[in-house]
């Protein structure tokens, strides 16, 4: 009997928890001043917020219905991956739209090179042989 | 053992799209194992032009304790940017700091963005495509020198070991 009620506690415990982070989170792109400062809010205040609603949600269902659930840490991982390559691409955006930031910002903006704008080529490392056009490069060979 | 290696060129994501498509339909019936297989032998062949070639883990275990302190990083970044949100007692000071890349493959530079963006208080918003820096988005900056330093010793330097590169 006591063991749900721990568990009952550590659930609640872990929505609440996660319910302020993810508060915190949004209320970070009502406070701050600027456009890259609000991003700090989403790329980290929700992680964990919603990290915290998952293992709540596992630990619930792993409880009532006597089954491990696992498949929350899908989500987690999917977020793990996207959170940040979203954050990225909204910060490399707003650096080339030149949007103003406050004046209180230390350092400088770097100026962009020409290949960070697309105006040159950048020399790549070479990609990996693909399976097909490998094997019609070998023919080709073969038939000269 | 060539053809294998032709139509299973990477053993470990097929793996991980395997036990990621078992875990979706949480069963572990013939026919979804199948059809998980089916799925973890033509996904990579489909996407293999996408990929960098890949660098190998050559220290797994170390691979796992960062992993977890990375986690224990998540949890203070987040407790920390809460508390500047929640009880702003100064304004933070935001900056921009130029971040001197030493790995040089091109996935290692995306695990290291990746993890800066997920800790403490700092954004990754711009890489130089020759790979020889990267432009951070600092929230709370107290002294340049010390956070260049800081993300060298704890996610650079063990990035570079566990890849060996």
């Amino acid at each position: 009997m006591t063991f749900y009620v721990i568990a009952e506690g550590v659930i609640a415990f872990l929505l609440v928890a996660g319910g302020i982070f993810a508060f915190t989170g949004s209320l970070g792109m009502l406070q701050f001043k600027d456009f890259f400062m609000r991003l700090h809010g989403p790329t980290k205040g929700t992680t964990l917020g919603i990290g915290c609603i998952l293992i709540a949600s596992m630990l619930y269902f792993t409880i009532t219905q006597r089954e491990l659930h696992v498949q929350e840490l899908l989500i987690t991982l999917f977020l793990f991956i996207t959170a940040p390559v979203t954050g990225h691409m909204l910060a490399k955006t707003g650096l080339h739209m030149h949007l103003r930031f406050i004046t209180s910002t230390r350092g400088s903006i770097p100026e962009f090179r020409d290949e960070d704008v697309g105006q040159s080529r950048v020399a790549r490392p070479a990609r990996a042989k693909h399976p097909w056009k490998y094997r019609k490069a070998k023919r080709s060979r073969m038939r000269r | 053992m060539r053809a294998l290696g032709r139509y299973l060129p990477t053993p470990t994501l097929s793996l991980v799209l395997l036990v990621v498509w078992l875990l979706m339909v949480r069963s572990i019936e013939p026919g979804q194992l199948l059809l998980g297989a089916f799925l973890a032998v033509v996904i990579p062949l489909l996407t293999q032009g996408f990929w960098e070639p890949l660098p190998r883990v050559k220290h797994p275990l170390k691979l796992a304790w960062f992993v977890t302190y990375v986690m224990w990083d998540i949890v203070k970044a987040n407790a920390h940017v809460s508390l500047l949100i929640l009880l702003p007692r100064r304004e933070p000071h935001p900056g921009f700091v130029e971040y001197p890349l030493e790995v040089q493959d091109r996935l290692v530079i995306t695990l290291l963005a990746n993890t800066i963006t997920m800790t403490p208080g700092t954004v990754s918003t711009n890489i130089r495509l020759d790979g020889s820096s990267l432009l951070i988005h600092v929230l709370d900056m107290n002294e340049e020198q010390e956070l260049v330093r800081e993300i060298r010793e704890r996610y650079e330097r063990p990035l570079k070991e566990i890849f060996e590169c």
